[in-house]
């Protein structure tokens, strides 16, 4: 029997992976030919989706990207032997994308089905579970301290400290909640570990859950992911077959119990408070801090909220030892991120690297430059908040104060590339446009100040008192950082000034073009 | 590709169907989002003649409901089109002109994004990442999602869903 592999993330059903299976076992049939066909987790390498692999006695060889039409063809050449074909990309572990990361938190990518108990724990799965029912809850919180891990979400704010503050306060009621709100551009990580290793995430908040005695988690998951919430369900069902969740988790005193949310296509509800409210059945209302969820969060107790990678970092942690998991990294940037490669770019995909490695070499050495083959011109780090950086800033290493310190955010680690084709003030305007569609008006800065910031946009980019009207953007803009609420409207204003700032000549082509 | 149900009166259905959501969720008020999800899925939209059945049950005002209900931009007061066609509109798949595509879509379809074609056909919306982008340009229609989009994959697309 010939074992294949092909995944089930939807960045490979976005671009026919479901018709390639079909095709596989139809053209295995028709031949006879004992084939198992097994759908698993992406490796990560999207740009070569559907990517079939294929078990031989040297290795996995791989194979992309594959169309139905190309299944026929792939037969007649052998590559159940692991042949050489066009689509051959050899070796999978010898292809130097996946062969130069640094994978703790996407270990088993590419390697397991997502919902299979048995195979998540053939490959390491529930060692840091099984440690930390063993340990008191401040031994398990000393570990991720140790470990220096920081908030996966953007914010980079320490998870020891979080989930410190949650332990050391006495609530009859604690809860666990999982941002899987992940609704910047260009991000695509939570959605690989919910799709892909969801029983990671499940491990890594039940952890959660036994340090700081919470009993309750949800993970509010974005609409917009359908085939996440439908694995992360049945993860949950599976890991509860097996007593990993639920009361009395492999027979101790312990309990946690999970429950998904969906959300409603709402950005706002990234921010944990807006999170919060929603997840109590409310509009997304950012709340005012103070009080901080860890002591005042999901109906009024202690919460601790943590993104996905956040919590899927947590097993490994446990596993190992905080201390090797802070041996990767630079500065107070420890550990590994998923960086995800994304936009014009030709090997889009996944690319986890401790801190320290820059943005020329992810965009470059791992990339390829951009799809389309042109130069690259700007490149978005951190989402639709975060800041253009200009190709003279592409030896920027990749971490939080490296890139706080240039006006910049690593954020989530999401990397939209652009070729020089882009017009930067559109992208500008567009930052404020997302604002005003996404603000959930609790504050004013935000709620007029991103309408505001389009029209002064368009009259800047229509040659319309330009000099005054640049000042204008500009102390808008301050007003926005100093006077909103959260993250979306003090942030917003990055991806603008930097346009603005790295890209003037965009702000006055319409004006060149109309002269020439 | 699925298609959605449209019936033309909903008060009295509408009213069943949100009590039984409700009560299958044990009348719990901050299950209100699954609530509206649930029903939206079950009636193609959210009546608004279901609003004040749901507040009562969850013990709620009926200005919450509608708060919630007109909030997020998930749930549809009023029928959509039998197809729902959902286009990135965010900075990855705008990197692989993904304006382009929209603008050739609202101009196929002669709608604007958010709206819904004179026969009730197609619903087209923005949407801010499917979290496809290292696959962009990407849509979803009818729930079913499609990467690498470009003219040639759109066009057959839109002739599909006016068929």
């Amino acid at each position: 029997m010939i074992r294949l592999f092909l995944t089930r993330d939807s960045a490979a059903l976005a671009v026919g992976a479901d018709d390639v299976a079909q095709a596989i076992s139809a053209e295995a049939q028709a031949r006879k030919v004992d084939v198992t066909l097994s759908r698993t987790s992406s490796r990560g390498l999207l740009w070569l989706e559907p990517f079939v692999e294929v078990e031989t006695p040297s290795g996995r060889v791989g194979y992309g990207p594959v169309s139905a039409e190309d299944v026929k063809g792939l037969f007649d050449g052998g590559f159940l032997e692991g042949a050489v074909h066009p689509l051959c990309q050899g070796k999978t572990d010898d292809i130097p994308f996946l062969k130069n990361q640094e994978r703790l938190t996407f270990a088993r990518a590419g390697l397991t089905e997502p919902v299979s108990v048995e195979q998540y724990m053939a490959h390491g799965g529930f060692a840091g579970l099984k440690k930390a029912l063993a340990m008191a809850g401040g031994e398990i919180v000393k570990e991720v301290t140790d470990s220096g891990l920081r908030g996966r979400g953007g914010a980079g704010f320490p998870a020891g400290i979080k989930w410190k503050t949650v332990h050391d306060f006495t609530a009859d009621q604690k809860y666990v909640c999982c941002n899987a709100d992940e609704g910047d551009s260009g991000t695509f990580a939570d959605r690989m570990v919910m799709e892909g290793d969801p029983l990671m995430l499940i491990e890594g908040m039940t952890i959660a859950g036994v340090a700081s005695g919470a009993t309750r988690g949800y993970i509010y998951i974005r609409s917009e992911y359908p085939h996440a919430i439908e694995t992360m369900k049945a993860a949950i069902a599976a890991a509860g077959a097996a007593k990993w969740l639920g009361p009395n988790i492999q027979g101790t005193d312990k309990s946690f119990t999970l429950e998904v949310r969906r959300g409603a296509g709402a950005y706002i509800c990234g921010e944990e408070t807006a999170m919060l409210e929603s997840l109590e059945g409310k509009r997304g209302m950012v709340r005012a801090k103070p009080p901080i969820p860890a002591i005042t969060g999901l109906f009024g107790k202690p919460t601790i909220i943590n993104n996905v990678l956040t919590f899927a970092a947590v097993p490994y942690i446990l596993a190992k030892g905080g201390k090797a998991y802070a041996d990767h990294g630079m500065g107070r940037s420890r550990g590994t991120l998923p960086f995800q490669l994304a936009g014009n770019i030709k090997h889009g995909g996944l690319v986890e690297k401790a801190f320290g490695v820059t943005l020329g070499q992810l965009i470059n050495d791992f990339g390829g430059g951009t799809f389309t083959g042109r130069p690259v011109r700007a490149v978005q780090v951190g989402g639709p908040l975060g800041a253009y950086v200009p190709v003279a800033q592409l030896d920027l290493p990749m971490d939080y104060e490296a890139f706080a310190a240039k006006a910049a955010m690593v954020g989530h680690g999401g990397i939209v590339v652009f070729d020089d084709s882009v017009d930067m003030a559109a992208q500008a305007r567009f930052a404020m446009e997302f604002c005003a569609i996404e603000s959930c008006g609790k504050c004013t800065p935000c709620r007029i100040g991103s309408t505001r910031g389009m029209e002064v946009i368009d009259r800047i980019v229509a040659d319309e008192n330009r000099a005054a009207n640049t000042a204008l953007l500009e102390d808008l803009c301050q007003t926005m950082v100093d006077g909103s609420l959260c993250a979306m409207g003090g942030l917003t204003p990055m991806p603008v000034m930097s346009a603005l700032k790295h890209f003037p000549e965009d702000f006055t082509r319409a004006k060149r073009l109309a002269a020439e | 590709m699925t298609t959605k149900t449209t019936i033309p009166d909903f008060s009295a259905s509408a009213a069943t169907a949100a009590a039984a959501v409700c009560l299958r969720h044990g009348n719990k008020a901050d299950a209100l989002l699954e609530i509206l999800h649930d029903l939206q899925d079950d009636l193609g939209h959210v009546p608004e003649q279901a609003l004040p059945v749901i507040a009562r049950a969850l013990n709620l005002s009926r200005a919450e409901v509608y708060g919630v209900a007109t909030f997020y931009h998930d749930f549809h007061l009023h029928p959509t089109g039998r197809h729902i066609i959902r286009m990135c509109r965010a900075e990855a798949c705008q990197s692989m002109g993904g304006r382009d595509l929209v603008a050739m879509a609202e101009k196929f379809l002669n709608v604007r994004m958010g709206g819904t074609t004179s026969d009730n056909k197609v619903t087209l919306e923005a949407t801010y990442c499917l979290g496809l982008c290292a696959t962009a340009p990407a849509m979803m229609v009818d729930g079913k999602v499609i990467g690498r989009v470009d003219a040639a994959k759109l066009k057959p697309i839109l002739a599909e869903v006016t068929k």
